[in-house]
């Protein structure tokens, strides 16, 4: 649909021995909002880092529109970038610091006052000119780094996780004001963060990645329904995970009992790892369920109750349900075959 | 960014500092001979001669005595410094730095006028019918000259620790039923070790090398290890002994330095003290 | 109570720190022969002062010496500590260690240490050999000053100029070194007050009588008092408490301003600690 604006090709990076990225394949396409996901050390800012050009690959080379950009310097390559923590030019004020890739650039007085100005009325800083950046709340800090690297009108912009250092409340606000203004300026963006709501609500892409190796592709929704294996199902939400062997297809043996479910092409009696996600168990009377336990903690999260049910085989389940059954209350877990994932053992 | 704005400092310190120590070494390990020099530790054995064993002998005994009343008066000064007794603090701080700006040799000459024999001392007991002391030019003199000019080296790293001490841990100990000397026996003193033993350090190495404190309020009657190195380079002449006081100088110097980062832990700024 | 006594004490250790200092400005005054005798108000000690050539060439030296010895290690120091920041693991130990030896050893050991270096290599000591070692017991502090400035500094600062299309040197000159302009000065200033207070290692490495204010006061003093120095005293002191002065406001200025908050106030600790050099 969309032609590729940043191809990686087995990229790796090497680390005084350790690998941060072992050789990754990753097409970004234009326009749209690409989100790498990943606990720390995962080689999410590694990545963002190599395209930004602040640092070299050990392996695999980086393609812009189809043109070798690895080695390029980060001056030279048509990519800005959101630092983590902003990174603003203390000694500069409001208008400098965007106006700083312009006045490198050599634009002319009028073009760089016209185009800053426009730039700080798209972020809502329109007055704030000649002010000290240092005496900028976080949010505004963060609008001013947004407004320092969109002015440059890149092709790619680079987020390495710039919400990370506001308050809740502001931070929803800017995912908000972010993603909007990705849509109306049509800017590539590239975004880097280990918040899993935050990756979700924002991405058309997302890139869950692990120990420097991608573990899954896709769309928020893709991502969180059909996690690939039990890492991103446990990274992304909550997921009640066990050991199950898949007896045949579409059946599976987890919790002491068999259940249907929609999976298939395993080998007869793999031993697989079994994923549900807590909102998807529905409590039901004890009698005749075929999985069953007592309920051993219950905690009122606001628009649900999250309760452990610890059931009678020894494994225990994370259950969101907006009904509450009081500690010590033996209960049945009912299930649809449909919300039953099978994933592959990563390792025996 | 680039690691080669390094290379004119690489240059410099190799030439005006590393260079010049192994010359020292050299100086101080080796005894002209006819041919040359050789390697030798005469100069070392030397130093164990009974006048020059005197001058190591009063030097310590002097810096000693200087370190302990700096300590004695400084702690104090800093304890109130670090308190809450004045409202601006950092005036206090100031003025208590102000007089350490002034040229050196001036502070130490501003004593002369002072305790000579028709100086301001003298002349204020003539007033009062009092018989006149004689000061200057005693060790008396000198270890005050000392104290005058090093006192700050001893209050500043006291002052930064203490006022560095979370003022919660001081009200923890008064909660947990400690009275105010306890407290400052336990807490307060422990805490603030590493203070003082930068400061001693900090007085005790210049008042043990100085050459000037002696020689203007000493007259020049009581030879230092200051003194002793200044006149083997510019009197005597004999750059060898000089090299081997100022050596042993150097290892007292790591050997301070390693108790020092031993108090207090690796990797902090404040390596100047 | 325990208020006033403490603050009794700090007066009591301010007089015992002001009297000398008192005592000479107020004898740069005194028209009396005999030091301990007021004699009636004067300025010929002054006026005696600035007739005195041994003096004013010695102070012309040691402005020249100062302001030169203070420029050039600025600059090195200031690349230096670059340089510093960004190296790693034992070759940034080994710098640092080395840095820190003209602090620590005693100034008598670093002065004797240079005059060796000068005769050994058979350079003529005096005005270039003064300031060659004035450079370099300043360049440490130099360092010292810049470098928690530079630790201070976002650590992405410098990939954000790149990234916005500097190149590596532009980035050093157009961010770098700007952000880090308050610690070169420091510097500078610590360097320049270090070179005019220095006694001991300019007593060493000068020759062909090339003398600074240090030198000649030493001399004058050996040979006891003289109101000429308690006149050139006065002016000194007056001069170094308005430029500290200065410095100050220029501290506060900037710490309202928000840029140090603490790390201001420290550094403003680490530059009078390193302050009194000579010794």
């Amino acid at each position: 649909m969309h032609e590729i604006i940043v191809e990686l090709k087995s990229l790796s990076k090497v680390y005084d021995e350790t690998v941060a990225l072992d050789g990754i394949d990753l097409y970004i396409r234009k326009n749209e909002f690409l989100t790498l996901l990943g606990p720390s050390g995962c080689g999410k800012t590694t990545t963002l880092r190599l395209i930004g050009g602040f640092e070299q690959p050990s392996g695999g080379t980086i393609l812009f529109e189809g043109r070798d950009v690895t080695g390029v310097p980060p001056y030279k390559r048509r990519v800005n970038t959101v630092f983590q923590r902003y990174a603003l030019f203390s000694h500069l004020d409001v208008f400098e610091n965007i106006a700083f890739g312009l006045r490198i650039k050599k634009f002319s007085e009028k073009v760089i006052k016209e185009k800053v100005g426009r730039m700080l009325e798209q972020v809502n800083l329109a007055g704030f000119e000649s002010r000290d950046v240092n005496s900028l709340s976080g949010g505004q800090q963060q609008r001013v780094a947004i407004a320092r690297a969109l002015v440059n009108e890149p092709e790619v912009l680079l987020l390495d996780e710039p919400l990370a250092a506001l308050d809740l409340k502001l931070r929803k606000e800017m995912q908000h004001e972010l993603k909007s203004m990705q849509k109306q300026l049509g800017i590539t963006f590239v975004f880097v963060t280990h918040d899993q709501e935050e990756a979700l609500s924002m991405s058309d892409t997302v890139v869950v990645m692990k120990d420097g190796r991608i573990q899954q592709i896709g769309t928020p929704v893709d991502i969180y329904n059909e996690p690939k294996n039990a890492f991103v199902a446990d990274f992304i939400g909550e997921s009640n995970i066990v050991d199950g062997i898949m007896r045949q297809d579409y059946l599976v043996d987890f919790a002491g009992s068999s259940f249907d479910c929609v999976d298939f092409g395993f080998a007869k009696d793999e031993e697989v790892e079994v994923v549900i996600r807590p909102e998807d168990l529905v409590l039901i009377p004890a009698d005749n369920a075929r999985l069953s336990g007592v309920v051993s903690s219950v905690n009122f999260l606001g628009v649900h109750y999250e309760m452990i049910v610890d059931a009678d085989d020894g494994t225990s389940w994370l259950v969101h349900s907006t009904l509450m059954e009081p500690v010590g209350t033996r209960v049945g877990l009912g299930l649809e075959p449909m919300d039953i994932h099978i994933m592959k053992k990563v390792r025996p | 960014m680039k690691r080669s704005t390094l290379f004119p400092y690489l240059i410099w310190m190799v030439l005006f500092i590393v260079v010049p120590m192994f010359l020292v070494l050299y100086y101080a390990f080796t005894v002209p001979t006819e041919s040359g020099a050789t390697w030798s530790l005469e100069n070392f054995a030397r130093f164990f001669e009974p006048i020059y064993l005197k001058v190591l002998w009063r030097s310590l005994r002097l810096a000693l005595f200087s370190t302990v009343i700096c300590l004695i008066i400084g702690y104090p000064a800093a304890m109130v410094m670090a308190g809450n007794a004045f409202e601006r603090k950092s005036v206090v701080l100031l003025l208590f730095v102000v007089p350490m700006w002034m040229n050196f040799l001036l502070r130490t000459y501003a004593w002369l006028t002072i305790l000579e024999r028709n100086g301001v001392i003298n002349v204020l007991l003539a007033n009062l019918n009092l018989p006149s002391l004689n000061i200057l030019y005693t060790e008396g003199a000198v270890v005050l000259g000392m104290v005058y000019n090093f006192l700050p080296f001893m209050v500043l790293p006291i002052y930064s620790v203490l006022s560095k001490i979370d003022r919660g841990v001081v009200e923890a100990a008064g909660d947990l039923g400690a009275n105010s000397l306890q407290v400052f026996a336990k807490v307060i003193f422990p805490l603030s070790l590493p203070g003082v033993v930068s400061g001693v350090t900090m007085v005790f190495m210049p008042a043990l090398t100085t050459f000037v404190i002696s020689r203007l309020l000493g007259g020049g009657q009581f030879t230092l290890i200051g003194n002793l190195i200044e006149q083997q380079f510019l009197v005597v002449g004999d750059w060898g002994f000089g090299s081997s006081i100022s050596v042993v100088m150097i290892v007292l110097i790591l050997l301070s330095m390693a108790i020092m980062s031993f108090f207090e832990g690796e990797e902090k700024d404040v390596a100047l003290w | 109570m325990v208020r006033f006594l403490k603050r009794s004490y700090i007066y009591l250790v301010f007089a015992f720190l002001y009297m000398p200092i008192a005592v000479l400005m107020v004898y740069s005054f005194n028209d009396s022969r005999s030091r301990g005798m007021w004699g009636g108000f004067t300025l010929r000690w002054y006026v005696e002062l600035f007739q005195d050539r041994t003096i004013m060439s010695s102070l012309y030296s040691t402005l020249f010496i100062g302001v030169t010895s203070a420029v050039i290690a600025t600059i090195i120091g200031t690349l230096a500590a670059i340089g510093i920041h960004n190296s790693r693991g034992i070759q940034k130990k080994l710098i640092m260690n080395v840095t820190y030896l003209p602090v620590l050893n005693p100034e008598i050991v670093t002065a004797i240490s240079l005059m060796i270096l000068f005769v050994f290599t058979k350079v003529r000591l005096g005005y270039l050999t003064l300031l060659l070692s004035h450079i370099t017991f300043n360049i440490p502090y130099v360092i010292l000053s810049v470098l928690p400035k530079l630790r201070q500094l976002n650590k992405h600062l410098y990939e954000a100029a790149l990234d916005l299309g500097c190149t590596p040197a532009g980035a050093l000159w157009k961010v770098i070194i700007p952000e880090i302009m308050p610690g070169i000065i420091t510097g500078l200033l610590l360097a320049f007050t270090l070179s005019i207070d220095d006694f001991v290692i300019s007593f060493f490495t000068t020759g062909s009588g090339v003398s600074t204010l240090s030198i000649t006061i030493y001399s004058m003093a050996r040979r006891g008092i003289n109101p000429k120095i308690n006149a050139l005293s006065t002016i000194m002191f007056t001069f170094v408490l308005l430029l500290l002065i200065i410095v100050n406001i220029r501290q506060a200025r900037e710490q309202r301003k928000g840029r140090n908050g603490k790390n201001g106030q420290k550094r403003q600790m680490d530059a009078l600690r390193t302050g009194f050099g000579g010794v």
